[in-house]
C-alpha cells in the first residue's frame, strides 16, 4: 500500500509517501529525521495487519511544509550543495538525499516535493 | 471585518439550520436479530454529522443519520439511539463496535478505535461492489482519495484534512457568506449562462473576499458558486491524480449529495463515478435510501463483525 | 519636492507623505468596497494634517495588492519593491525584513534598497494576519490587545489545526471549556510565527532582522518570532507604513 500522508493548501501539496509493502519498521528513519515526524507502529490504515510500519504522526501530517523546510532548504548531492531556497521544493534529484529517504535501505520513502 | 461581515456573521448562528444535510434511518424488517449471529456496530463520527450502522452477520440491520452533537461521545449516544429506535435492541446486545470518524476514540461503547481510512474502503466496497477501485469521500473536515482492492482493502491512499477549503467547511463559509443554503448550492451553481473561471486561490478566508470583488464588479450568486466550486473540483482532482484514477469510481460523504462539485470533478477527469445505488441486490429491492453518508460506519461494523470473530476464535 | 504614497492592501489603504526626504503625513482607513475614493481622500487628507496644499503633491506612487483600483498615479511599484525601499529608508542596517500584513506574508534579504532574494505566502490565510485576527475577533479583543495578553501566558496550549477556518472553531471550544484567554492568544500568536519563521528561514536570516506590516503592532508575535530566529527583532515607529513609504519614495526618485 501507499500511504501519502500529508495535504493540500492554497499554496500547493506537500506528502510524504510511505510504501508500506515494503517497510519492515526497522526504524531508521524515525532515528533520522530532526524533528520527530515519523513514528513506527500498528499501521493506521490497515487494522488487521500485525506487523509494525512507519508513517507520519498525527500532529505533523498537516504541517509537512513548515516542519520539513530546514531539511530541504540546504541539501548535498554528490558533495555540492543543493539549496531549495525561496520555493520550497525540493529538485526531484536532490530529494533521495533527505535525511529520511537515505537512511531507508528498502527506499520506502519519498517526498512530493 | 465590514459591517456587512459582521452582520452576517451574527445570523449565521440563526441560521445554523440551513446548513443542514437530511437525517436519515432504517430498519430491515426482514431480520430477526433475536435469532441469533453476530451483531456488530460501526459509529462514525464526524465533525459534522455522525452515523450509526447495525450489521447481524455482516447484513445491514438498521442504521442511523444525523448532525453530530455537542461532542464525541454525546454524538456516538445519539447516532446509536437512532439507529436503535424501534428495533427493540440496545447498546448491551451489541457484540462488538468499532468507533470511527474524527472522534473515535470518544466512541464510549467501542471496543477498537480504527482509522476511517480503512473504514472508507470496505464500507464503499460493501455498497458499491468489488468492482470499485478508487474512491473519493469528502466529509465536512476532511477528503480522501483511496485506490482498493475487490475486498476493500487499502492500496493507495491520500488524506487531507489540514485546509478547510479542501473539506465540506470550505463550502459551508462560502455557501454562507454568499447567502446560499448549501443544499441549494449544486443546483444554483449551474443555473448560469455561461461556466465562468475558477476563483484564483482555493483558500476560502481568501475566496470571501474575491467574491465580494466579484458581486461588486456585477457577478451574480450562481457564478461565483460556479467559479469557487470550480476551483474546489480542480483542487480535489489534484489530491485524486495523485493516487491514480483506476476505474471503477465511487463517491462517498457530503460532497456526493452536492453536484456542483461532484459532476465538476467528473468533467475535469473525463469519468464518472458510479451510480449511487446499492451493489446487493436485495437493498435495492427494499429500496433501502442509499445514503453515501454511512460508508465509514459500515465499514467499520464490517471490521468489528472481523473482530467480534477473531475474538472468538473462528 | 513633495511625493505620496499609496499602499493598497486587503484589508486597509495607507497614505504617506514625504517631503525632501522626511515623513510630513501618515494617514489610514479601511479599503472597503471603494478603494479609488478612499485612497483619494486618504491623500487629500494627509496633505491637510501636513498643512500643505493637494496641488503640491508634485507625484504620486502606488503599491499593494489592490493597486489596480489606484487613482491616478505617476508611479508604480511591487509590494516587494516598496518594502525593501521603505525598511531601507528606516533603517539602513536591516538585512532581512518581514512584513506581515492581514493576507499575505514575505520574507525579504535586502541590499543597498531592493531585495536579493524574498519569499511569499499569499495562497493560505494560516500563514498571514487573519489567521490572528479571526481569533482576537473571537476572544473579543483587538489585535493589540491579543498580543499583549499573550506575553502574560506561561502555558501556551496546543493548537490542532493548521488553518485559519479550523483553528477559529478550536478556539471557540477553547474558549467554551474555559481555557485562559493568555493561553490561547500565546498559542496562536505561537503558531503563525513558527509558520513566518520557518518560511523566512528558507533564505537565511541575517541581522539586523526588522518587522514591518499591520501585524508588526503583535508584541505577542514579536516575542515569538524573537523565539523563532534566535535573535533580536527591530519594529519601526509606523511598521504599518512602510509599503507607502516605500511608494512615495520610488516616486521621488524618478
Amino acid at each position: 500500500m501507499l500511504a501519502n500522508w500529508g495535504y493540500q493548501d492554497g499554496s500547493g501539496g506537500y506528502f510524504i509517501v510511505i510504501d508500506t509493502d515494503v517497510c519492515d519498521g526497522c526504524g531508521k528513519c524515525v532515528e533520522a529525521c530532526p524533528e520527530a515526524v515519523l513514528e513506527v507502529g500498528e499501521d493506521p490504515a490497515d487494522p488487521l495487519r500485525d506487523d509494525p510500519v512507519a508513517f507520519v504522526t498525527e500532529e505533523q501530517r498537516k504541517k509537512l511544509k513548515f516542519t520539513c523546510s530546514p531539511c530541504k532548504t540546504y541539501l548535498t548531492a554528490g558533495g555540492k550543495e543543493a539549496n531549495a531556497g525561496s520555493t520550497g521544493v525540493a529538485k526531484a534529484s536532490d530529494r533521495k538525499n533527505l535525511p529520511c529517504v537515505a537512511s531507508c535501505e528498502k527506499e520506502a520513502i519519498t517526498h512530493s516535493w | 471585518m465590514t459591517a456587512h461581515e459582521t452582520a452576517r456573521a451574527e445570523t449565521q448562528q440563526e441560521n445554523r439550520e440551513l446548513w443542514r444535510w437530511e437525517e436519515s434511518r432504517w430498519t430491515n424488517p426482514d431480520i430477526d436479530w433475536k435469532a441469533g449471529g453476530i451483531i456488530s456496530a460501526g459509529i462514525d463520527v464526524g465533525s459534522v454529522s455522525t452515523q450509526c450502522v447495525i450489521m447481524v452477520d455482516g447484513e445491514l440491520y438498521a442504521y442511523g443519520s444525523l448532525r453530530s452533537g455537542s461532542g464525541g461521545e454525546d454524538s456516538a449516544l445519539r447516532g446509536a439511539s437512532r439507529a436503535l429506535e424501534g428495533t427493540g435492541m440496545t447498546v448491551d446486545d451489541w457484540h462488538y463496535c468499532v468507533g470511527t470518524g474524527y472522534g473515535r476514540v470518544l466512541v464510549p461503547m467501542a471496543k477498537k478505535a480504527v482509522t476511517e481510512i480503512a473504514c472508507h474502503g470496505r464500507g464503499a466496497n460493501w455498497m458499491y461492489g468489488p468492482s470499485i477501485r478508487t474512491i473519493l469521500d469528502m466529509g465536512g473536515q476532511d477528503c480522501k482519495v483511496l485506490r482498493v482492492d475487490e475486498r476493500g482493502k487499502i492500496v493507495n491512499f491520500a488524506m487531507n484534512d489540514k485546509c478547510a477549503a479542501g473539506a465540506g467547511r470550505g463550502m459551508e463559509v462560502f455557501c454562507d457568506f454568499v447567502g446560499v443554503p448549501i443544499t441549494e448550492a449544486g443546483e444554483r451553481s449551474f443555473q448560469v449562462d455561461e461556466e465562468p473561471r475558477a476563483v484564483s486561490t482555493t483558500c476560502v478566508i481568501f475566496a470571501k473576499s474575491e467574491a465580494a470583488s466579484l458581486l461588486r464588479e456585477g457577478w451574480d450568486v450562481n457564478s461565483v458558486l460556479a467559479a469557487y466550486s470550480l476551483a474546489t473540483a480542480q483542487r480535489v482532482v489534484e489530491l485524486m491524480q495523485r493516487v491514480g484514477l483506476e476505474p471503477e469510481l465511487g463517491i462517498t460523504g457530503g460532497i456526493a449529495k452536492n453536484r456542483g462539485v461532484s459532476e465538476r470533478i467528473e468533467k475535469e477527469i473525463g469519468m464518472k463515478f458510479n451510480a449511487r445505488t446499492w451493489h446487493n441486490p436485495e437493498y435495492a429491492e427494499k429500496e433501502v435510501p442509499f445514503d453515501t453518508q454511512i460508508a465509514g460506519a459500515a465499514g467499520a461494523a464490517l471490521f468489528a463483525k472481523a473482530l467480534a470473530e477473531k475474538q472468538k476464535g473462528k | 519636492m513633495i511625493t505620496a504614497g499609496i499602499d493598497i492592501g486587503g484589508r486597509d489603504i495607507k497614505v504617506l507623505l514625504l517631503q525632501d526626504g522626511k515623513v510630513i503625513a501618515r494617514t489610514k482607513a479601511a479599503g472597503g468596497f471603494e478603494q479609488g475614493k478612499v485612497a483619494e481622500n486618504l491623500v487629500t487628507k494627509a496633505a491637510d494634517d501636513a498643512s500643505v496644499q493637494r496641488e503640491h503633491i508634485e507625484r504620486i506612487g502606488v503599491t499593494g495588492s489592490g493597486k489596480k483600483y489606484a487613482p491616478p498615479h505617476d508611479v508604480d511599484i511591487t509590494e516587494i519593491g516598496s518594502i525593501a525601499k521603505g525598511a531601507t529608508f528606516v533603517m539602513p542596517s536591516a538585512k532581512t525584513v518581514i512584513d506581515s500584513g492581514a493576507e499575505d506574508s514575505r520574507g525579504l534579504k535586502v541590499e543597498n534598497g531592493t531585495a536579493k532574494d524574498f519569499v511569499t505566502n499569499d495562497k493560505c490565510a494560516a500563514g498571514a494576519g487573519a489567521f490572528c485576527e479571526s481569533m482576537a475577533r473571537a476572544l473579543e479583543v483587538s489585535l493589540e490587545e491579543f498580543g499583549k495578553i499573550s506575553l502574560t501566558s506561561a502555558k501556551p496550549v496546543p493548537i490542532n489545526a493548521q488553518c485559519a477556518v479550523f483553528a477559529e472553531s478550536e478556539v471557540v471550544s477553547l474558549i467554551n471549556s474555559k481555557t485562559p484567554t493568555e493561553d490561547i492568544a500565546r498559542a496562536v500568536n505561537d503558531a503563525l510565527a513558527e509558520r513566518v519563521v520557518a518560511m523566512v528561514k528558507r533564505i537565511g536570516v541575517e541581522k539586523d532582522v526588522l518587522v514591518v506590516g499591520g501585524l508588526a503592532k503583535n508584541v505577542g508575535y514579536l516575542e515569538a518570532l524573537k523565539r523563532g530566529f534566535q535573535t533580536d527583532v527591530m519594529v519601526p515607529e509606523y511598521p504599518e507604513y512602510i509599503g507607502a513609504l516605500g511608494a512615495a519614495l520610488a516616486a521621488s526618485e524618478q
